[in-house]
């Protein structure tokens, strides 16, 4: 399962064996992937899979139960939410969670302030999320579209070496698709590794090649997003094997 | 297109642990960042990231020198106001007591205005600190100032040991801060902890009773519990506790130790209620037990906080000048009558004023603006 990275490059995430269960439900098992500086992983599958575990596991909302995480060659399993993003790992999240009544400024200074390391001003930030002049709006006054910006800004504020973003499309016009396209494309160009979650697969193929795909918390493909929609266990799983 | 089967990220189990990692290996993150959008940081319209983005108004409606002065002056006032009350209006323990409120106030607000922990047993901490100050002063001789520095300390360690209570959230934090409130009361009037409580037979520190030094001591506590809001409401640590109240899951991901900065509002938020409660045990002088973990204690306290407006640093203190100017004159005038119409008055307030003064102001402000 495991893929040694394109450009041969030392991983800067990499996880392995990663697994978690609630109650019952294994909702992830043995995940093991990795990304290099300035690549773009994909990560697909059904409702369900474990996309949103993988990425709450590894961003530190949940304790795997079993398995590894290593960024930058320092093993950081477990590790509290707040140290990764100190640490350089950061996320979006599927449902977009600004500080509601705070400003937009100040929803960046939170992250600016406590685990500050990127090297862009909050207006040149909120320009490339496409939200200039909105500073002084409460975060609450955003539409949806605009706090998902307002999240992306918030996670690279924090300067991450590694951004795990959570289903950025959902919910977004064909024309907001492009110009996030574009966007992640520009923020990956400068080094920063991602893990992209998508349900929409014509955007992800804007973002990279390279997918993983997940089923019942297990990956059973990793290869070119082109490949993986002619496989055949991959199709099953997505047609409900019909 | 949410997945079903992944369970909701919004109760996660580690914000709750940021203390279970090894500290040894904390991360460098001092990289200097965010760079200040060009020389006009703060001056004008666009606050430079770095340094202006944790005040909380946009620049552009104050002047400079306001800016500068602001917090001084809202110790200042309150302080000199206090100063020059007993001239006016001499009741001393009348207005001891207001200034005891106005702390209290500034305690809850601390706790629930800024990081959005409602504690109904606040109480507890008051009291503690009102039995911790006067044991200390009757078994050990201190003098009555250190008292209230003792005061604060217990209520401080009641804070430390109460601190579990954190995990949980909304109506089960406040019901819980009430029962330990409880639980301690029913500890210290305890008959058979006399010897070292005085249990249910109270406490008299007639020895030390000096009204003019206790006015001073709450005066500086007034002073105390203002510096400390006016500090949360431009501070780092201020901006923390914030977006905590907002979502402790983003605070996280912003690299908030939701954890320590919780912890930390809630002992200060002991403190001040310990401190409280020593400078009304001292000057009382002699009180029971049910004087000082009285539920009604609590109560006047969030709803003079949220009257006021919590969040702000002025709210507390107006809301406590006016709703207990209002229960003393209601008091004095119907004494009869005075819990039936203040309990109404509440009531109303918080039908049709639900944000409180601040609200209010806020509102007009924006109308004008």
């Amino acid at each position: 399962m495991r893929e040694r990275t394109a450009e041969g490059l030392e991983p800067v995430l990499a996880v392995n064996d990663l697994s978690r269960s609630f109650g019952a439900l294994t909702a992830l098992d043995g995940v093991a992937l990795e990304v290099a500086p300035g690549q773009v992983l994909g990560l697909v599958g059904p409702n369900g899979s474990g996309k949103t575990t993988l990425i709450n596991v590894v961003s530190g909302l949940y304790k795997p139960d079993r398995g590894a995480v290593v960024l930058g060659g320092r093993q950081v399993t477990g590790w509290a939410p707040h140290r990764l993003a100190r640490m350089g790992l950061n996320r979006t999240f599927q449902i977009p969670r600004p500080f509601k009544d705070l400003t937009v400024l100040e929803n960046l200074a939170v992250a600016h302030r406590h685990a500050g390391g990127g090297v862009r001003t909050a207006q040149e930030l909120l320009a490339t999320v496409g939200i200039a002049g909105m500073e002084h709006r409460r975060a609450s006054e955003l539409n949806a579209s605009q706090q998902k910006r307002l999240d992306l800004a918030r996670a690279v504020t924090t300067g991450p070496k590694v951004l795990l973003v959570d289903e950025l499309g959902a919910g977004l016009g064909p024309g907001e698709l492009d110009e996030m396209a574009v966007m992640l494309t520009e923020l990956a160009s400068t080094g920063m590794a991602m893990i992209v979650v998508e349900h929409l697969l014509g955007f992800l193929a804007k973002l990279t090649e390279t997918v993983v795909v997940l089923n019942a918390g297990s990956p059973i493909f990793t290869g070119s997003l082109q490949a993986a929609t002619q496989d055949p266990e991959v199709v099953k799983v997505f047609l409900g094997g019909a | 297109m949410p997945e079903q089967t992944d369970p909701d990220p919004a109760t996660p189990e580690a914000v709750d642990r940021g203390t279970s990692t090894p500290a040894a290996d904390v991360p460098a993150v001092d990289v200097p960042a965010v760079r200040p959008a060009g020389a006009a940081a703060g001056s004008e319209g666009t606050p430079a990231a770095g340094s202006k983005l944790g005040s909380q108004r946009s620049p552009r409606s104050r002047g400079t020198l306001l800016r500068w002065a602001s917090p001084f002056v809202a110790v200042a006032i309150p302080v000199a106001l206090f100063a020059v009350a007993p001239k006016l209006y001499p009741n001393l323990l009348f207005l001891v007591t207001m200034m005891v409120y106005v702390v209290l106030a500034q305690g809850v607000n601390v706790i629930y205005g800024f990081t959005g922990y409602l504690p109904f047993g606040y109480v507890g901490f008051f009291g503690v600190g009102a039995y911790a100050s006067s044991l200390a002063i009757l078994d050990t001789g201190v003098p009555a100032p250190v008292g209230v520095v003792v005061g604060a300390a217990g209520a401080v360690l009641l804070g430390l040991l109460l601190s579990p209570l954190l995990r949980l959230s909304g109506a089960y934090f406040a019901i819980a801060t009430l029962a330990a409130a409880l639980a301690v009361e029913s500890v210290i009037s305890n008959p058979s902890l006399a010897g070292i409580t005085k249990g249910p037979y109270g406490i008299d520190l007639g020895s030390v009773y000096n009204a003019r030094a206790d006015y001073v001591a709450g005066l500086v506590m007034v002073g105390l519990s203002m510096a400390v809001v006016v500090y949360l409401r431009r501070s780092r640590f201020g901006l923390a506790l914030r977006a905590i109240r907002n979502d402790p899951v983003s605070a996280a991901a912003a690299g908030v130790d939701v954890v320590k900065e919780r912890m930390l509002a809630w002992l200060i938020s002991s403190a001040l209620a310990g401190a409280a409660g020593a400078v009304f045990a001292w000057g009382v002088s002699v009180f029971y037990p049910t004087a000082v973990f009285g539920i009604s204690t609590s109560v006047f306290a969030i709803v003079f906080a949220l009257f006021g407006g919590v969040g702000t640093a002025w709210g507390p203190l107006v809301g406590t000048a006016v709703l207990f100017g209002l229960y003393q004159a209601i008091g004095v005038s119907d004494p009869q009558y005075a819990q039936g119409i203040y309990g109404l008055l509440i009531v109303a307030l918080v039908l049709f004023v639900p944000g409180g003064l601040a609200g209010v102001a806020r509102s007009i402000r924006r109308r004008r603006a």
